[in-house]
């Protein structure tokens, strides 16, 4: 079994607005394109141009049905990756220590050279974040772009996940969770952020923002007034608009 | 067991070099940095420095590695050498593709350059083809709008000199409301993201109206899931709201519209209907400072909404008379469309009430100080923060032109357009439709055509019809069928071909355009048009020649293929001339450039044309010595002249001191490199004080001048009511000396209303509902959208199915379960496919993603690929034609002013069925030009 560091002061993650992200995937490509060219092994595709093709993806986008009892059906779009946990069960079941959580910023990794594929971090970790890759038999996860966000060869601004950087809607956010001050927390703060299943106790670092109510009856007492009939008819609205712009600042003949 | 953690190498190198262009994976023509290692592309991401994406970049895009690297590519030109529609074919050399090509089309540019048609797909340099086709001659050209908007393009300009994506956007940053109708991963891509994560991040509302919530209508805030083709009604309905309770831009409808311009109105009049002109021929309307008349545009006139103008016992009212009579009618009321539309009554008072508050109660005042044409100075803007964005929902009907014209006038009406907050104009739009040409299809044998292909008539007189009354054009466009097809009509092409109505064509010359398959109506159908033979054994379309970088299904069907380059392979221009990639604040235009080179004997089908253009003797396409006069794409986009001072690229022209400047300008031979220095685009920004109000600003109008878009200032009003659709309804009253056929009569006198009407869509009018109770849509999914996914191996693993979703009425009603399969019947035919629940659907409505389903043995897929054996199109379903009504003519499936195809008036019935072995229909496989891609991909490019 591999220990977890103490925890760090800096916990780096990603904030994820479930209330913006339309489910695009391009969060999900811009990942896979970043990381089957970057950290460790390519990520694999199986049957790439046939039957049951599957790959490896970090990120993937699940689509779910929400049914209320009263009103409208809805459909949230939900991205999932490796949400980063103070608790991470997949570094405490790794055989090898290949699985670890960095000490500095928490981010969790798997060192690939260290890896037997055994999948037992897999099978511990309850978000399904974690894939192995069938080609190179090592499991594979969402790094943070951990060789993006201190890269000295990207400019300033790039220093952040390809997922986050590629966001068409702006629904993902990157930042230090652990400074009460930082953008990411004061975002959590605000709309209320929350932890994917809290009840396991993993403590995940990533936080989701909840979609905001949808199809609220407004009051119509506020609107009514936007509907008072000035007129019934064609000829009244004529009538009504001699009246109306003879009032206006030099409206009269 | 260890705390030791590796060393890492976070500072790795990125890349050797980023090579700047521009993205194909769709239409919406993102910038995107190509990093490249050993000189292979390593990692594609957004722009940051780009007006169109400003860094972000979607799944298409990012995924276009794997477009450029994919399997399907074809290698080298084609010779057809087995039955057409088999798939066999031999490689040949460019040498002989161009000859046989030369040799096929000269003859008929000598005698008949109408029997070569022309036609381009997904072309995003439709002012250089359009240029080639007017060279040779032909009058049968178009791109594929036909068959995807027009009628949102049409009804904009006509109403208002713009409409959505390329002509206009809603003013992001200060709109307090989106209104969204019929827009699913439509044009455009990557801004309308980038939008509504900004006005939701300021908590703006997100109104959805789709009969389908996925997508941006799974975040709008509120969602009105309509009943498909009843759009136009729900928004008539709203302005009748608006209007009963006074809820409108007066002034700006004064100043900025033609609701005071004076209708003819005296019933003897042969100009029953037209606007009262002054002896310029100006309309007139009553100038509140005097009562009397004066023209429009007048120097200080006060256009007066009130005034009428009474004139030998006759009266005549303006139009904003006309539209309080109509509008104001019960028969808009809430209540009356409410079942119609799939909206509860309450639900449309609500709507228009919010519009209303938010209009009027929110208004937005800009300190800019502006002056308008007829020289009245304004001290500030003055917004409306409600905006809208529509798209092919509401345009593929055959009410659909109706319908978008509805949206412009309740855009109008609230005064929310070109005003803070609410649609803005992207140069070098707004431009009305008198600004733009006409039409022209006049043939001479061995000359070029008479004038650019397409354009917008302004009445029955620009019509495209000889003396007998038959279409010039093959696909019919700018005929009583429908008058005002701007974009000509592609889905009916080889229909009419095939059944040489108007008349037979020699050669069928397409470009990026899978008519085999998606981009037609009556897939089947069309399929055999393509292979039919005539008694002779003869093809009744005689020759195909068609262009593709891949092996696309539309390959099996042509004699001849030039393989075209991959995006990154090639150059472009997006053009000031086409469909240019500006936003509000700025001027644009853009390159693509070969970042790499094609390892493939292909090669940019534009520079094809220049070279197959130069052996045709093309006008414009060789030199006085009768030699090649552009060597390639590259050598046109940058000295080809258009205009004096305009060419395909407006960035770093030269001036007259010699100096480089955008706008107008010399040539400039070193223009691309000026391009690829400054990452692919050249900007502009719009003067502050010309920033809103652009049709009427006058510091607007003198910059537009100054960039070239037009030669004179054109300020204009917008057109609430359409003049020259009055001119072909008066035609079908008798009117006039071009008289439409008695049978298209009635037709043309109800849907040609100068105003907007709402009228069922054609389909459902012609079958019987009880038989096809439901209506069945199609959507192309986000990661997909405009693209060509199915080959791409990492998009195809997130859209690799498309089962038929069903709602919970239909789901439970028929007793549907996971798994399970359905039979889908339309009036034209029937499809068996998989199927889907979900609940968040209009009760009326199934639906499935579009292209997804692809035919055996193409792209480069094996055959057991999902696409290939579950996926389907509804395409199936749908007939270019409606059914027959006993009079023997043929009438199209399209809506009957533009002539769009009306995809979406397809009504449907259900039933659950066995699962077969695979979805049906299940065409024969293809033999593929290409092997079958590699089983597994583990891509890296820099070890």
């Amino acid at each position: 079994m591999t220990q977890l560091p103490p925890p760090s002061a800096k916990k780096l993650g990603l904030v994820i607005d479930l209330d913006t992200c339309v489910g695009c995937h391009a969060c999900v490509i811009s990942c896979k394109g970043w990381n089957t060219e970057n950290y460790g092994a390519p990520l694999s595709d199986q049957n790439a141009y046939s039957g049951a093709a599957s790959g490896t993806f970090l990120n993937r986008v699940h689509s779910y049905e929400v049914q209320p009892d009263e009103g409208t059906a809805q459909l949230i779009h939900f991205p999932k990756s490796c949400l980063h946990c103070e608790d991470a069960p997949c570094v405490t079941v790794c055989p090898t220590g290949a699985s670890y959580k960095r000490s500095e910023d928490g981010i969790v990794l798997v060192n690939e050279s260290d890896c037997i594929g055994c999948g037992l971090c897999a099978w511990a970790c309850p978000y399904g974040a974690r894939e192995l890759d069938a080609a190179e038999g090592v499991m594979k996860k969402c790094t943070l772009c951990v060789d993006r966000i201190y890269n000295e060869n990207l400019p300033e601004e790039d220093r952040e996940p390809a997922c986050v950087r590629t966001c068409p809607a702006g629904a993902r956010h990157f930042g230090d969770l652990g400074d009460p001050g930082s953008a990411v927390s004061q975002l959590v703060e605000e709309r209320g952020g929350f932890d994917l299943m809290p009840e396991l106790g993993t403590k995940p670092v990533n936080k989701y923002l909840p979609p905001r109510p949808k199809d609220v009856e407004p009051d119509i007492n506020v609107l009514a007034p936007y509907l008072e009939p000035v007129a019934q008819d064609g000829a009244g609205l004529i009538h009504w608009l001699d009246k109306a712009l003879s009032a206006l600042p030099g409206g009269s003949k | 067991m260890s705390l030791d953690e590796p060393k890492l190498d976070l500072s790795p190198k990125v890349s050797d070099e980023v090579r700047k262009t521009t993205c194909y994976m769709c239409a919406c023509r993102c910038g995107i940095n190509v990093h490249m290692k050993d000189g292979e592309v390593a990692y594609i991401e957004g722009n940051r420095d780009h007006p169109v994406n400003q860094g972000v970049l979607c799944a298409k895009g990012s995924a276009g590695i794997m477009q450029h690297n994919a399997p399907s590519r074809l290698r080298a030109p084609l010779k057809r050498v087995g039955p057409r529609g088999s798939g066999q074919f031999e490689e040949i050399t460019w040498e002989e593709a161009l000859t046989t090509a030369t040799k096929w089309l000269k003859p008929l540019r000598e005698k008949h350059p109408e029997k070569l048609a022309f036609f381009t797909g997904r072309d995003q340099s439709q002012s250089f083809t359009s240029f080639w086709a007017q060279g040779f001659g032909t009058p049968n050209y178009a791109a594929h709008g036909g068959f995807c908007s027009v009628n949102m393009a049409a009804a904009g300009i006509y109403t208002m000199g713009g409409a959505f994506w390329e002509f206009g956007q809603p003013d992001w940053d200060h709109t307090k409301m989106l209104m969204i109708f019929g827009v699913a991963e439509d044009h455009d891509s990557n801004p309308i993201k980038m939008g509504i994560g900004k006005i939701k991040a300021r908590g703006a509302k997100v109104i959805g109206v789709n009969p389908i919530r996925t997508g941006y209508n799974a975040v709008a805030d509120d969602w009105i899931g309509i009943t498909p083709g009843t759009d136009g009604l729900f928004i008539l309905s709203l302005i009748h709201c608006l209007m009963k309770a006074g809820n409108m831009d007066l002034d700006y409808l004064a100043r900025f519209t033609n609701a005071p311009v004076l209708i003819d109105e005296d019933p003897a009049s042969p100009q029953r209907g037209e606007f009262l002109r002054d002896n310029e021929g100006q309309p007139l309307v009553i100038d509140s400072r005097t009562g009397k008349l004066a023209p429009w545009n007048g120097q200080g006139v006060e256009p007066d909404l009130r005034g009428t103008y009474r004139n030998k016992g006759v009266t005549h009212r303006p139009v904003f008379h006309l539209m309080a009579d109509r509008y104001m009618s019960e028969d808009y009321a809430p209540e009356a469309v409410a079942e119609r539309c799939g909206i509860p009554a309450i639900k449309i008072f609500q709507t228009a009430a919010d519009l209303a508050r938010v209009a009027f109660d929110q208004a937005i005042t800009l300190d800019r100080p502006w002056t308008d044409f007829r020289g009245k100075e304004h001290p500030n803007m003055i917004g409306r923060p409600v905006s809208f964005h529509a798209m092919r929902g509401i345009s593929a009907h055959s009410n659909g032109f109706q319908t978008c014209r509805a949206l412009h006038v309740l855009q109008i009406i609230l005064g929310a357009v070109e005003t803070p907050g609410g649609m803005r104009f992207k140069p070098p739009y707004p431009k009305p439709a008198t600004a733009h040409p006409k039409p022209h299809g006049n043939v001479q044998p061995g000359k070029p055509l008479d004038g650019p292909h397409l354009g917008y008539p302004q009445g029955p007189d620009d019509l495209l019809l000889n003396d007998d009354g038959k279409a010039k054009r093959i696909d019919k466009a700018y005929t009583w069928d429908n008058p005002m097809s701007a974009h000509g009509l592609m889905h009916m092409v080889i229909s009419n071909a095939h059944a040489g109505d108007p008349y037979k064509i020699d050669t069928l010359f397409m470009y990026m355009a899978n008519m085999s398959w998606n981009s037609s109506m009556n897939t089947s159908g069309v399929i055999e048009m393509l292979t039919d033979q005539d008694e002779d054994g003869n093809y009744v379309i005689p020759n195909i020649i068609y262009s593709d970088a891949y092996s696309s299904e539309m390959v099996a069907y042509a004699d001849l293929i030039f393989p075209d380059t991959t995006y990154l392979e090639r150059h472009d221009c997006i053009s000031l001339l086409d469909r240019p990639i500006c936003e509000a604040d700025a001027v644009a235009d853009a390159i693509r450039w070969p970042v790499v080179e094609p390892d493939r004997d292909v090669r940019g089908f534009q520079s094809v044309l220049c070279d197959l253009g130069a052996r045709l003797g093309l006008p414009g396409f060789v030199n006085d010595d009768g030699g090649q006069k552009y060597a390639d794409y590259a050598d046109y986009i940058q000295t080809h002249v258009r205009r004096p001072g305009v060419g395909p690229l407006a960035g770093w022209r030269i001036g007259d001191n010699g100096k480089l400047q955008g706008g107008r300008g010399a040539p400039n031979e070193a223009q691309l490199q000026s391009y690829i220095e400054n990452g692919g685009f050249w900007m502009e920004h719009v003067p502050t004080e010309g920033s809103y109000y652009k049709p009427f600003n006058q510091a607007y109008q003198n910059w537009a001048v100054q960039m070239g878009f037009y030669d004179v200032e054109q300020p204009y009003i917008f057109q609430l009511y359409v003049e020259p659709m009055r001119k072909f309804q008066a035609a079908a009253e008798g009117i006039g000396h071009r008289q439409p056929p008695d049978h298209l009569r009635s037709q043309i006198s109800k849907t040609m209303d100068p105003l907007p009407i709402w009228y069922a869509p054609f389909e459902e009018t012609s079958v019987d509902l009880d038989d096809f109770p439901y209506h069945a849509l199609t959507q192309r999914p986000m990661a997909m959208y405009h693209s060509w996914g199915t080959q791409n191996a990492w998009l195809r693993q997130i859209h690799g199915r498309n089962p038929l979703y069903l709602p919970t009425a239909i789901w439970t009603d028929k007793g549907f379960k996971d798994g399970d399969w359905a039979k889908v019947t339309s009036t034209h035919g029937m499809i068996v496919v998989p199927v889907a629940h979900q609940a968040s659907l209009n009760p009326h409505t199934v639906w499935t993603w579009n292209a997804i389903g692809k035919r055996k043995g193409a792209w480069a897929l094996g055959t057991d690929a999902s696409e290939a054996s579950e996926g389907f199109l509804l395409n199936h379903l749908i007939h270019e034609l409606l059914p027959p009504k006993g009079d023997g003519l043929r009438w199209a499936n399209s809506d009957p002013i533009t002539g769009q195809a009306a995809w979406f008036d397809l009504r449907v019935n259900i039933e659950k069925t066995e699962p077969p072995a695979e979805a049906q229909p299940n065409l024969t496989p293809i033999q593929s030009p290409v092997p079958e891609g590699p089983k597994d991909l583990a891509w890296k490019v820099g070890k």
